[in-house]
């Protein structure tokens, strides 16, 4: 087994007005780590002007999303090995604008998700009640949507996003279904208008590439498909059944 | 295309879909290979007019045709206009897909009708 790998890594630095460019780094190979183990080992021995974003090491916080060879995955997550002979190439998240190096700029998705009103929307509040309870059931509903830890991975995959950058995108749709699909929320319709907007669910063409890469098993694409079920449902209701309150 | 009808050309692309996944690679079997190669007797024109004599039938297969179309519509709009990058004639494309499949659903009806 070759004892060095080569890594790629994307470089911009725009306060020295430098072009984007690759910048190759040798760095020893060693089994057990991640692609985020090496770039720490570039930023402590070789290189410290890198930049990129990490911090739990464990899947957890979302922020180490990156392109690998193309793919958008979790560097903290993606282990080298696999990637042997290389040159592994490293890219900040593709559709995204880059702020530096791998850094991107996500406020289009902060902006996006507070659109949706990702939180739960009561009608009343009935300060006697203390807690809701919920059948595992009702959890089961929407505890996968839950899951999501916003790497944007899924956005990175999209193309649609990627050529309609006003697309609301994959993961903010799982997190509104999140809400929606949970029985103590009654902001169904406070969300629909935010999502079946020019810009919400209807622009999907179900590519499933969302899905796919998403490390937590969100199933995005899917939340949206069912997201648009509800959509029509909820259309044809109002066409044929105006005077019907909306739920 | 407006927000508001756009769940209308979703659920008929939905539909279309799903019959078309049901339907056409039956008929495509029987029309396309069992009866060319004669793995079954070819049909008499008779036996088949009967078939779309009576009128529910041919409710079935203009559902069946139509719903196909808006399907075909619908993915054919997205294509060419992401597809083919295609923003800027975004209506128009709209409007050219729908309009065939309409104006093809209206000949259908015309022709089932007058049967
Ligand atoms: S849905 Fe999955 S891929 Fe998208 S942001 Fe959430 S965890 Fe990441
Ligand atoms: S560092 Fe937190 S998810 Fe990778």
């Amino acid at each position: 087994m070759a004892d060095k790998i080569t890594l790629e890594v994307f470089r911009y630095r725009p306060d020295d007005n430098s072009e984007p460019s690759f910048q190759k780094y040798m760095i020893p190979l060693q089994r057990d780590w991640v692609i985020l183990d090496a770039l720490n080992y570039i930023k402590d021995h070789i290189d410290g002007t890198l930049s990129y974003r990490w911090s739990c090491r464990m899947g957890i916080c979302g922020s180490c999303g990156m392109m690998v060879n193309e793919k958008p995955v979790l560097t903290c997550a993606a282990f080298l090995e696999n990637l042997i002979p290389g040159p592994v190439r490293i890219e900040p998240l593709e559709n995204f604008p880059v702020v530096r190096d791998l850094v991107i700029d996500m406020r289009d998705f902060l902006e996006k998700l507070k659109r949706v009103k990702p939180w739960i929307i009561r009608e009343q509040e009935d300060p006697a009640i203390e807690e809701y309870k919920q059948t595992p059931d009702q959890l089961a509903d929407f505890k996968q949507y839950s899951m999501c830890i916003n790497c944007m991975l899924c956005y990175s995959a999209c193309p649609v996003y990627g050529l309609e950058p006003e697309f609301t995108g994959p993961a903010v749709i799982a997190l509104a279904q999140r809400y929606n699909m949970d029985n103590r929320d009654h902001g169904n319709s406070a969300r629909m208008d935010a999502l079946s907007d020019e810009s919400g669910m209807w622009q999907c063409t179900f590519i499933g590439d969302c899905s796919k890469v998403c490390p937590k098993k969100v199933d995005p694409a899917g939340a949206i498909q069912r997201y648009k079920v509800h959509g029509a449902n909820t259309w044809w209701k109002n066409l044929l059944l105006p005077w019907a309150k909306d739920k | 295309m407006k927000s508001h009808v756009e769940p209308f050309w979703w659920s008929l692309f939905g539909a279309g879909g799903a019959i078309s996944a049901l339907f056409l690679p039956v008929l495509s079997i029987i029309i396309g290979l069992a009866i060319p190669f004669g793995w079954i007797d070819i049909p008499s024109y008779e036996h088949i007019y009967g078939i779309f004599e009576p009128l529910s039938v041919r409710l079935v297969l203009l559902a069946i045709i139509s719903l196909s179309l808006f399907h075909w519509a619908h993915r054919f709009r997205f294509t060419l206009y992401e597809g083919l990058q295609l923003h800027r004639f975004k209506y128009i494309i709209a409007i050219l897909c729908y309009g065939s499949a309409i104006t093809i659903v209206a000949f259908a009806s015309y022709s089932l009708w007058n049967y």
